[in-house]
């Protein structure tokens, strides 16, 4: 099974970029001890104050500033992973550090 | 001939689940399993009637079920790599034998990974409750919608978005391994449990679709006690189920009307599930690994084996009140707990605990809180107060016998 985890992060938390994130020991442990051969892709994400949500109405393409629902949580960054099944998708997910820092990782599986 | 018919019958209640799940496992597509499921148990009614009911229903059902589907697939000429393992499954078996008498614990595994996989946590509760009582109790999509009060349209959909979940998200058809058992299997008797309080909590004749559930509950309770025998807390469950049970034709009199613990008719409830109650909550605790529900079975039993109300043992009760506390950390619990001090201790006692909860406003908005408030005052004499605090309670009550007892109630008190 491939899926895709979603990274979140409460909004207002502080910003880490990939740099400090690898120098981070939660980070460090984590792309060690779990990601090792499992993941297969991925990305960090700027926060949502640099985003731009772009909508479109019939041929009309509408931009908006930030993203298009206010929550407490900004998608974050997005990995792409292999597992056997959603159990192991979950208990990876809930080894990033995001899904006990306030934050939460959504696990949506990839349409193949 | 109403013997086949009760033979059918009878394997329905007994083996249905256990078809399903093993059609699963061969054919990996819910929706045919229950098909072939259907078809197996359609076609016994006219075998079993010309050769007589097979010494192991449940095996020829199975076997004519994955004939069925092994039809099927071959028909449709799709899924060339499933028609590959069920025929090879088809040939390791062989051919049905009626004097195979071997051993069953292959197939015992496949309704439990059934059990695991229609409570798993990635499903929303609701969908739960629904496949397991689809797939595994065999109750039809509108006996289950009428049950739970929602519109078969609405019920259909749930089961159909369930399946589809657990097709695409990848929820795996197993027993979960050693790591995951102890919360996973948590969660399936949740979903027992809540499944019986669906039934328990209805109490008109007009709701006696609803009231099977409790009997459906208690059903899925024993198979799990059977399928784990090692884990306490199926035992605790079954004990606890069959101990609630035991009372529940005395707590609505002939008019609908609810009637309290203290004043049911004690000589009407069920000693057989009492006996049976008593006995496996006894087997559970001498594992020594107590848990939630075996703390309130021994709760349960506490009330079920008084021989009067006034015999109850209220200061054993708030203590296993007190122990239940610390595994569900709820103020529900807690105000549980409450009642029982103030019935061993004095309604003083339980005041101070109710006033404390009170304060700490986690149930503000909970009938039950002020009609506690109310039930002690009353039962020492502060029927003024008593009064006010039933007024607080019916503002907040929504069940209609829930609400005509408390008026009755508040009654009393106005006119002491």
């Amino acid at each position: 099974m491939k899926y895709a985890l979603l990274f979140c992060s409460p909004v207002g938390d502080e910003e880490h970029s990939p740099a400090e994130h690898a120098e981070d020991p939660r980070f460090a442990a984590y792309f060690a001890e779990v990601r090792a051969g499992r993941v297969t892709g991925g990305v960090r994400l700027r926060p949502s104050t640099d985003a731009t949500t772009v909508r479109v109405s019939g041929d009309e393409v509408l931009l908006s500033d930030g993203p298009f629902a206010e929550t407490k949580e900004y998608l974050a960054g997005i990995a792409f992973i292999d597992v056997a099944d959603l159990d192991e998708a979950i208990a990876l997910a809930a080894r990033h550090p995001a899904a006990s820092g306030g934050g939460s990782v959504e696990v949506r599986p990839v349409w193949e | 001939m109403p013997d086949v018919e009760e033979a059918v019958a009878a394997a329905f209640r007994e083996e249905w689940g256990q078809v399903v799940a093993t059609l699963i496992r061969v054919t990996g597509d819910w929706d045919l399993a229950e098909e072939c499921a259907q078809d197996a148990f359609a076609q016994a009614l006219d075998r079993w009637r010309r050769d007589g009911v097979p010494r192991r229903p449940g095996a020829w059902l199975t076997t004519t079920a994955r004939h069925r589907a092994l039809d099927v697939l071959r028909r449709e000429a799709v899924g060339a790599a499933k028609l590959r393992e069920a025929a090879v499954l088809a040939r390791d078996e062989g051919p049905y034998d009626p004097e195979y008498d071997g051993d069953d614990s292959g197939v015992q595994d496949d309704r439990l990974r059934l059990i695991f996989t229609c409570c798993h946590p990635a499903l929303p509760i609701e969908a739960r409750v629904a496949l397991t009582l689809r797939t595994l109790a065999g109750l039809t999509t509108p006996e289950i919608a009428r049950a739970f009060l929602i519109p078969e349209a609405t019920m259909a959909q749930r089961l159909v978005r369930a399946k589809k979940k657990i097709r695409n998200a990848g929820i795996p058809y197993r027993v979960p391994p050693a790591h995951l058992l102890p919360e996973r299997t948590t969660g399936v008797l949740g979903v027992v449990y809540l499944l019986f309080n669906e039934g328990y909590a209805a109490t008109s004749g007009a709701d006696l679709v609803r009231t099977n559930l409790c009997a459906e509950a208690i059903r899925l309770a024993r198979v799990l006690a059977r399928l784990m025998p090692d884990e306490p807390e199926t035992l605790g469950l079954l004990a606890l189920l069959l101990l609630h049970d035991a009372r529940r034709r005395t707590r609505v009199d002939a008019a609908g009307e609810l009637v309290t613990l203290e004043d049911q008719d004690r000589s009407a409830w069920d000693r057989a599930e009492i006996d049976e109650g008593t006995e496996l909550l006894e087997t559970a605790l001498r594992r020594g690994r107590p848990g939630a529900y075996q703390i309130q079975a021994a709760i349960a039993a506490c009330h079920t084996t008084a021989v009067t109300a006034e015999g109850t043992d209220w200061a054993d009760i708030a203590a296993l009140y007190g122990e239940l506390a610390r595994f569900v950390p709820s103020a529900v619990v807690r105000l549980n707990r409450a009642v029982a001090v103030g019935m061993s201790e004095g309604s003083d006692a339980g005041l101070a605990l109710v006033a404390e909860l009170e304060h700490e406003g986690d149930l503000a908005g909970y009938h039950l809180l002020p009609a506690t408030r109310a039930d002690l005052l009353r039962r020492s004499g502060r029927t003024k107060e008593a009064a006010a605090a039933y007024e607080q309670a019916l503002e907040l009550v929504e069940n209609d016998a829930e609400r005509r007892f408390l008026e009755k109630r508040l009654a009393e008190c106005r006119s002491a």
